[in-house]
């Protein structure tokens, strides 16, 4: 019955009630959808680092004057660029290469999979050593004669057939989600995408029109050597092949790194001013509640509620509202950010992969209870005021 | 059972006068007898609520003691005294003194639900009817007149049919029907065997009480019927 007390106060006051839980909410929203993100992010980045899976990446040097390359890598635009095959030779000749595998890349005109064209990478299943154990998480076979894997967006299933070039392509496996731009590209062996440039060549759709498709790689990926510094490969080959440019992967996520790191900070200092806010205002109006109840509470002293109970209440009602309004602010976090991940994604410009179903269930129930936390925390200073009224004095309106 | 107290005063700090200290009760003693109506009378300001709140273990006196039979209500913890008061000292406090959030009924059993005991219900309802008021037990405060809002906290005050009823102006802004109807209602309370004691400074209130105090500048006096006072003090 007691409790019953404070669930028929709370009910008797719905503004107040309204207001205390629509604050704990905000607090709860932003502290689990601010970690969702940053959190998001980092898994992301993570993925992107992993996906490229290699210490140096050389690309013709032509590209890297537009940082066409930067894009195409990092950034999921569509496009393409090639570079004689003897310049891969001269590249693999380097000292202290341990592994090297080309990669090759083709943008699509359009396909029945996707309302805009998609970025096809070709591989070598030989020397491959990045996309490769990707690949086998989703397909254990190997790639035959026009089989793609296509990402885990793409609108494409396993056993579909999709043309680009007029090349009928079957899709052997769908990757699994990355958070990365590689959730929207076809993957397909060097073979496969050879007659796909072939293809697009004839059709006059290929602005590298000169280019032989057997005879053309679009960038390296490189590992160093057991022991060997990757800085010191990338002088040597920038030093002693022409016409080609050597960059550490890990420069180039960097950006992306420094856009994370700002991100989070961002958000981390937006969490900090919702949380040091929201915990004011609830004080203020926990305060004005209880300034403006002291009669009621003076009423609950003279019907024999002892200073502690009295206290106990405020806390109750602070309990019950930090519950409301975090379990609230929860649903709210995430009805914001799960299905709208792509939108945010997009927005940031960042990679950006959910964390696991579990982790979120951990960081919805940390963000209810600090919720309740700094509900209790707020009222608890109301609290310890009401638990040392002076009646008698409340009764002669003199408090 | 009686309530005594014994050689009490309240003495407080006031800076804003010429001297620091001033007694709102001077030291006196009081004994409120089962199945008498007490009624103590004096001006604004004389100290009969400052001696109804200690008496109601609200206010702790600068000295001497207060004796629910042989219990010292200010010996005892907060917790301890606050049950006490819950079930043997029913309070109608001044003013309009109900929790808004609850309809009348609910407000009237609040000594009951406050501890997690059955409401008593059934009680409460056939008090209010008593009262006058039991068209109105399920309605929220806010529609109720103020004589009706007494009647309520006298009905909370009631309803565990307390050993001590201590009621402060319990007429106050009531018209004379209402005050009328108030002070029946305590005497009747003191008739079915409380110990009653109603502060007011209404001079129709004698008429109700078996015993009428006045209390002038802090110093409480017994007054004869006749209506002069000061014949003794040491109550």
């Amino acid at each position: 019955m007691k409790q019953s007390l404070v669930l028929r106060d709370l009910a008797g006051r719905p503004v107040r009630t309204a207001v205390l839980t629509v604050l704990t909410a905000l607090l709860a929203l932003t502290v689990l959808g601010g970690t969702v993100i940053v959190t998001s992010l980092r898994r992301g980045l993570g993925a992107l680092e992993s996906r490229l899976g290699a210490d140096i990446m050389v690309v013709p040097y032509e590209a890297t004057t537009q940082k066409k390359f930067e894009n195409i890598v990092l950034q999921g635009a569509t496009g393409y660029f090639y570079m004689d095959s003897a310049r891969a030779e001269k590249v693999a000749q380097c000292a202290g290469i341990g592994q090297i595998s080309p990669q090759y890349f083709l943008a699509s005109a359009s396909s029945g999979c996707c309302s805009i064209p998609v970025q096809i990478i070709g591989f070598d299943p030989e020397t491959d050593f990045t996309i490769t154990p990707w690949i086998r998480r989703s397909y254990g076979g190997s790639l035959q004669k026009n089989d793609i894997v296509v990402g885990n967006d793409l609108n494409a299933f396993v056993g579909d057939t999709l043309k680009f070039y007029g090349v009928e392509c079957r899709v052997a496996a769908k990757l699994d989600r990355t958070g990365t731009y590689f959730d929207t590209a076809v993957f397909t062996s060097a073979e496969t995408i050879r007659s796909l440039i072939a293809s697009s060549q004839a059709l006059g759709m290929n602005d590298f029109a000169d280019a032989d498709p057997s005879k053309s790689v679009s960038c390296l990926l490189i590992n160093a050597a057991e022991g060997c510094v990757p800085e010191e490969i990338v002088n040597d080959i920038n030093l002693h092949v022409k016409r080609v440019k050597a960059i550490q992967t890990k420069e180039m996520i960097s950006g992306i790194a420094d856009g994370l790191a700002g991100v989070s900070a961002v958000i981390g200092i937006l969490i900090a001013a919702v949380w040091v806010l929201g915990m004011v205002i609830l004080l203020l109006v926990f305060t004005m509640s209880v300034n403006e109840r002291k009669k009621e509470f003076a009423v609950l002293r003279i019907a024999g509620a002892s200073r502690g109970m009295l206290a106990g209440l405020v806390m109750k009602q602070a309990l019950v509202t930090g519950l409301l309004g975090g379990i609230g602010g929860v649903l709210l976090a995430l009805a914001a950010v799960l299905p709208f991940h792509t939108a945010i994604e997009s927005r940031l410009g960042l990679p950006f992969l959910l964390p696991a179903a579990g982790t979120v269930v951990l960081f919805a129930l940390a963000a209810i209870l600090l919720s309740v936390l700094t509900g209790a925390a707020a009222a608890a200073v109301s609290a310890l005021r009401i638990s040392r009224i002076d009646t008698a004095l409340i009764l002669r309106g003199e408090n | 059972m009686m309530l005594k107290g014994v050689g009490i005063s309240k003495e407080f700090l006031r800076e804003s006068r010429g001297t620091n200290r001033f007694f709102a009760v001077q030291e006196t003693d009081i004994a409120l007898e089962s199945g008498q109506m007490t009624v103590l009378m004096g001006r604004s300001g004389s100290g009969k609520s400052t001696l109804l709140n200690m008496l109601a273990g609200l206010m702790q006196p600068s000295s001497g003691h207060i004796l629910l039979g042989d219990t010292d209500l200010y010996a005892l913890s907060d917790k301890a005294l606050s049950r006490l008061r819950c079930e043997q000292i029913g309070v109608i406090p001044q003013g309009q003194t109900v929790l808004h959030s609850l309809n009348v009924v609910q407000n009237v059993c609040l000594p009951y639900t406050l501890y997690g005991e059955d409401a008593h219900e059934a009680d409460a309802r056939a008090l209010l009817e008593r009262l006058g008021i039991g068209a109105l037990c399920d309605v929220k405060p806010a529609e109720l007149s103020g004589g009706e809002l007494r009647r309520v906290a006298i009905a909370r005050a009631m309803l565990r049919k307390p050993a001590v009823l201590l009621a402060d102006e319990p007429t106050a802004d009531l018209d004379d029907e209402n005050t009328e109807a108030v002070l029946g209602d305590l005497k009747q309370a003191a008739q079915d065997g409380a110990a009653v004691l109603v502060v007011t400074h209404e001079t129709g209130a004698e008429r109700f009480a078996d015993r009428l105090l006045r209390m002038n500048a802090g110093a409480l006096a017994e007054v004869s019927p006749a209506g002069d006072s000061g014949v003794s003090d040491g109550l």
